[in-house]
């Protein structure tokens, strides 16, 4: 049957918490309604990546890109579009309300994009593997298991130059050859979906969709180290993607492709789900297989490494889901295409979650090389509000931020460590003018603070001491021999923890104590927060010539402490201040003013 | 009362005797039982050892060091504030202490009605449409704090 259009609806968690499967459902019982059913194809996709402007609906052929839509736009869609073939203008993209309407490849913020990881997001219905198939699906696989020795699949995969992209950047093809050549009969495969850094959703996005890359990617690793089983280890906090991974597992196993026998090549294969419980350690390689035996996620020292002695004593193999779906690509399209793309040590894409004061929030895929610049102010549109860039911080709390003078930096593993950051798992967070980088850095230590399992002493105890001090500067009660402390505690705690946790964990502070040293010392020396975010910092004065003496603010007061006569200047009682800013926001007229 | 003297599903029962075989199901079957009844019980904890041998300070140990396990009953309705790193830069502390004024009560506490207890999550991976803030399975994105009263409201009559 040909369908005359295809309507694609994102199925990512942005849109679909902004209600794209009522989208969903109401296409689907419109075009019934109007009598096309027959006409109209409606998939539920994965993420475009376009978030910010969700929920997506994209129309082919006719590649009608609209966004922001609703679920009573639905009947517009069909009735107009399916029905007369003409575009729902209102809802076409524009990047302002005066430009021109686009279409998606036609977006400046896609177009320096370059797809593999999420070639099939937003293209095809992840709980569909005969649309996985269609776009070139399990042929990867295929020449894995039928045209290839397993050491040839590990050359190419070292040949491609591929690297972990959870974060440490280590070849992928040398871990897979370590864990062939350890000695033993059963070995595994691991799927790290354990994506616990706040800011990042590439891993969640990939699997939403498109699941079956990942399945496929794990079983060629079997078949190229030697194992029989894979685990796939997600967190329980992503339930759609659990979902569309039990789908894809078991049309899988329908087709031949995951079970005994996968083929007919002689070759066995299984992969089991288990359920993360909310621990950023189990991130950690060696956390996360105690995770898996069942047991409290801490981590042991290295080596021996996983690829020696992993889960259960076991050889295994540890792959993270952005590394995984780039597997099937290299193996099909060859080493050397893939080693063309990106930098000299860095190749091919990396996927990043564009966050924060941006304008376009969303999901980007760029080749190594592509400078901060690039992303921030062409794919991301630039700062939100017209206000000021501020720094953008790489790999969460492992990780620093950069400053304006760096972005015109390539990105690859080495550029961003060398810069002080590092790449991390993707998450991207722009920050402004509005964002005290003391405060963040308290953020992300209470963070740490939080999730060190306790094992060891340097990261139970150091982020513990670094997040004392952190806060008593936010109070406005620090010294300046606090910074020196900050310093030396950061310092031993990087050389001295047991796990990369700790290794990094003091890193974001480590950095804004390099770039901002000034606003350190503004809160220690002035007691001042440039940007407000201090509460215990902030004094709230209302400037008297903007003061009209509306009397707005005083009765927005709950304590009150503002006074002042009608049609005359208001005065606040800072002694009384509770520091609430609601005479802030209530003011019309911009007269209250933070200091 | 005795030790682990609760009810389990039937369902509930055949996933822990498949799962205490399998080595390593201990994390899964903790999960299984937080399904059933919202939060891991004392008792269930304790049935759970009986059954699968495994002892219970070691079931304690496993439960205390995950922050997704809960050891207390939360409210009817789960509300969870997102901490990610973009919701946080964009207000979502304000909303969290919001939440916390309009139904009046502490971190880990469930108000008295029984109706709502607050919880604060990592990245709920819709950093697009920050801040956000999830009721059961409803997710609220691009919030303000004068949003939440409504919110809350619709779901004391449900």
């Amino acid at each position: 049957m040909a369908y005359k259009n295809f309507i694609l609806v994102c199925g990512g968690t942005g849109c679909e918490s902004s209600r794209s499967d009522e989208i969903y459902k109401s296409l689907i019982s419109e075009a019934e309604a109007l009598g096309v059913s027959h006409d109209v194809q409606v998939v539920k996709t994965g993420c475009f990546g376009f978030c910010e402007q969700g929920p997506i609906v994209k129309v082919l052929p006719s590649e009608s890109f609209y966004v922001k839509v609703k679920p009573e736009d639905a009947h517009e869609i069909i009735a107009e579009q399916v029905i007369k073939g003409r575009e729902v203008s209102r809802l076409l993209y524009r990047k302002d309300k005066k430009a021109e309407t686009a279409k998606l490849e036609g977006i400046e913020s896609y177009q320096k994009q370059f797809r593999i990881v999420l070639r099939n997001c937003g293209v095809i219905n992840p709980e569909s593997i005969d649309e996985y198939i269609v776009r070139d699906g399990y042929r990867a696989l295929e020449k894995a298991l039928f045209e290839m020795t397993p050491e040839e699949v590990i050359a190419e995969v070292k040949a491609s130059g591929l690297r972990g992209r959870g974060g440490a950047g280590f070849p992928t093809g040398l871990k897979w050859e370590a864990a062939r050549k350890s000695p033993g009969d059963i070995k595994y495969i691991v799927c790290n979906a354990d994506e616990g850094d706040p800011g990042a959703y590439m891993d969640r996005s990939t699997i939403e969709g498109d699941p079956h890359s990942i399945l496929e990617a794990m079983v060629i690793a079997g078949r190229a180290v030697g194992a029989n089983f894979g685990y796939i280890y997600i967190r329980a906090e992503y339930p759609l993607a659990i979902e569309r991974l039990k789908i894809a597992i078991q049309q899988a196993k329908n087709y031949g492709l995951l079970g005994k026998d996968i083929l007919g090549s002689g070759f066995d294969f299984d992969i089991e789900i288990r359920l993360g419980a909310g621990a950023f350690v189990c991130g950690e390689e060696t956390a996360l297989l105690q995770s898996i035996e069942g047991k409290r996620g801490m981590p042991r020292p290295k080596p021996p490494f996983p690829a020696v002695k992993g889960l259960w004593g076991k050889p295994t193999v540890i792959n993270n889901v952005e590394t995984l779906a780039n597997v099937p690509v290299i193996l099909t399209r060859g080493a050397k295409w893939f080693a063309s793309i990106g930098t000299d040590k860095s190749k091919g894409t990396k996927v990043f979650a564009l966050t924060g004061k941006i304008n376009n929030s969303g999901l980007i895929e760029v080749p190594m090389g592509t400078t901060l610049r690039e992303i921030i102010f062409d794919i991301g549109g630039g700062i939100r509000n017209g206000k000021k860039f501020k720094g953008v911080q790489t790999g969460g709390p492992s990780g620093g931020i950069i400053v304006e003078k760096d972005l015109d930096t390539q990105i690859s593993y080495e550029s961003l460590t060398a810069l002080g950051s590092m790449m991390g798992s993707g998450g991207m967070i722009v920050m402004d003018e509005d964002d005290c980088v003391v405060d963040v850095s308290k953020f992300y230590m209470a963070f740490c603070v939080d999730e060190s399992c306790g094992k060891c002493a340097p990261c139970r105890i150091g982020t513990k001491q670094m997040y004392g001090l952190l806060d008593k500067i936010t109070k406005g009660q620090g010294e300046e021999a606090d910074l020196v402390k900050l310093e030396q505690i950061g310092k031993a705690m990087t050389k001295a923890s047991l796990c990369m946790l700790g290794g990094s964990a003091a890193n974001p502070t480590l950095a804004t104590l390099r770039h901002f040293r000034d606003e350190y010392l503004e809160h220690i020396r002035d007691k001042k927060c440039r940007a407000g975010k201090c509460k215990d910092l902030v004094v709230y004065e209302i400037d008297p010539i903007k003061c009209i003496g509306c009397g707005l603010c005083a009765r927005h007061c709950p304590v009150p402490c503002i006074t002042g006569e009608k049609k005359k200047p208001h005065v606040i009682d800072g002694s009384k201040c509770i520091k609430c800013g609601e005479c802030f926001v209530a003011c019309k007229f911009g007269a209250v003013v933070k200091r | 009362m005795i030790a682990g003297d609760i009810e389990f599903s039937d369902e509930l029962q055949s996933y822990i005797d498949e799962w205490s075989k399998k080595e390593g199901g201990l994390v899964m079957m903790l999960h299984r039982i937080q399904n059933e009844f919202g939060y891991v019980p004392r008792a269930a904890a304790e049935k759970l050892s009986l059954i699968s041998g495994i002892p219970l300070a070691k079931i304690y140990g496993v439960i205390t060091f995950y922050h997704f396990f809960k050891t207390t009953k939360p409210g009817k309705h789960r509300i969870s504030v997102c901490m990610g790193t973009a919701c946080y830069l964009k207000g979502s502390q304000e909303l969290l202490e919001e939440i916390r004024s309009i139904l009046s009560i502490e971190p880990d506490e469930v108000t008295d009605d029984g109706l709502f207890s607050v919880d604060e999550v990592r990245c709920l991976g819709c950093c697009g449409l920050a801040p956000v803030i999830m009721i059961d399975d409803e997710v609220y994105g691009k919030l303000t704090k004068e949003q939440l009263p409504d919110i809350i409201a619709k779901y004391r009559s449900l």
